[in-house]
């Protein structure tokens, strides 16, 4: 068990390497309860949500969800989230434990009249089921119900259980959130359903061959979305948010670094977050943000703000690993495709 | 736990063998299971001199490096290169294929610093 965010959490449950294969081939569970949720709602909620985060909130339909980012006023990443419209002016937002006091605090500075912000964190456990066989975990344990559509949400059970095709894996599956008090009792309902317990290590490992960013690793208040590659849940052109005049500004001027994936060549150690990746002559170009050895493709993966020229594919890297040399080369994300 | 009674250890979780003036070690069942998953070893060249108590060695696993100490002074004999090529072995044989290095004793009296397999017991229950 390790501190995380203000909970306590397993890295593992056996092993991490076992964890990581059962979400790719079968399913998994994980115990994401330390995940904060917020309630946006009240008349003009959607404007001001608008105004406050990247995606373009006036164009979710109700009943789905997107990913997207609340930014400070540089346009570095605050925290990186998931936005569900569950009606017309009532959003729930699922955000990252170590930031939840942080977000409230900024929204709340800002928050316009008439629009109510609750942290129902407390409330809520919530889990993961991912893996190529989640639609059968999900019918064993709803009684044969079908997943909700690609980011959708639904509630059942008269909103006690909320539940979202979404996920941290690049997997099929989904998550789900419900009352504190009856988290175990899912967790057990999922695991009985065939669902391997999977703890924080496997989590890292199957977000990472997918390159899903990792807050406070690969996204920091000294990045802007665009860096990090990730534009595409940024809608330049719906109008005034936070942190907009710097992204057009580096949309313009073009970014000096960009986000790599970053591919060792050979079998070897794992590289690991705070690496520094070289260039030809030895120069230093960057840093790991995130790093580890890939179970799927059994070879050392990882991720780097990188001198824009240096951060396109094919571009040949070494990572020093304790003062050993390991030949990389800059890749295509992800690193692996989920079948 | 498996932990051997022919065996020494060191409070770090290295198991020791002696034949002759010859050191082999590895890490502990225990150690294993703590680390799960060794995808990698990184082994001490032939012929280096190593004190005891130096790091020689890097075991890790997907989640952390950890590094392995000599428990005696002396000179490296052989590191294990099929568990080089196969990291899984210190995970299903740490007491046999998954050894990881072998040292040249130089002085005998080192070894009265490890411990016997009941205060190794004692240590990690």
């Amino acid at each position: 068990m390790v501190p995380f965010g203000g909970w306590e959490m397993p890295i593992r449950y056996r092993s991490i390497i076992e964890e990581h294969e059962a979400v790719r081939s079968r399913a998994g569970v994980f115990d994401i309860s330390h995940m904060g949720e917020l309630r946006i709602r009240g008349a003009g909620a959607a404007a001001w949500l608008d105004r406050m985060l990247t995606n373009h909130v006036a164009g979710l339909e109700v009943g789905t969800g997107h990913y997207t980012f609340l930014l400070n006023d540089d346009g570095g990443v605050i925290d990186d989230l998931i936005l569900y419209r569950v009606g017309d002016e009532e959003f729930f937002a699922v955000v990252n434990a170590a930031k939840v006091a942080e977000d409230v605090d900024w929204l709340r500075e800002r928050i316009e009249e008439g629009v109510e912000l609750d942290d129902r964190s407390e409330e809520f456990a919530a889990m993961a089921v991912q893996g190529p066989e989640a639609a059968a975990v999900y019918a064993a344990m709803t009684d044969g119900a079908s997943l909700p559509e690609r980011n959708g949400i639904e509630e059942h059970d008269g909103g006690r259980w909320l539940v979202c095709r979404t996920g941290y894996t690049g997997e099929d599956g989904f998550e789900f959130f419900c009352p504190a008090a009856d988290g175990a009792d899912w967790f057990r309902k999922a695991m009985a359903a065939g669902a391997v317990p999977c703890g924080l290590g496997a989590r890292d490992t199957l977000r990472l061959e997918v390159c899903y960013p990792l807050n406070g690793s690969d996204l920091s208040p000294d990045r802007s979305p665009l860096e990090a590659g990730l534009g595409f849940f940024v809608a330049l052109e719906k109008g005034e948010f936070t942190g907009r005049e710097v992204l057009a500004a580096q949309k313009e001027e073009g970014l000096a670094e960009r986000l790599a994936a970053i591919r060792c060549v050979a079998k070897g150690p794992p590289v690991r977050a705070g690496a520094p990746v070289l260039g030809a002559d030895g120069e230093q170009l960057g840093v790991l943000t995130s790093g580890t050895l890939s179970p799927s493709l059994g070879i050392g993966i990882g991720m780097a703000y990188l001198p824009r020229r240096a951060a396109k594919p094919g571009t040949p890297v070494t990572i020093d690993v304790r003062g050993r040399p390991i030949a990389a080369e800059v890749v295509k994300k992800p690193f692996y495709k989920p079948r | 736990m498996n932990v051997p009674e022919n065996l020494k250890y060191t409070s770090d979780h290295e198991w020791v063998s002696v034949e002759g003036d010859i050191a082999t070690v590895g890490v502990t069942d225990h150690a294993q299971g703590e680390l799960t998953d060794v995808v990698f070893i990184e082994l001490p060249e032939k012929g280096r001199h190593v004190e005891a108590g130096e790091a020689v060695a890097v075991v890790e696993s997907v989640k952390a490096a950890s590094e392995i100490y000599s428990p005696v002074t002396g000179s490296v004999t052989e590191g294990n290169s099929v568990a080089e090529s196969d990291p899984a072995l210190v995970n299903s044989d740490p007491y046999g294929d998954g050894w990881i290095f072998r040292v040249r004793i130089e002085d005998a009296s080192e070894l009265e610093d490890l411990i016997d397999a009941d205060a190794y017991t004692d240590l990690i229950s």
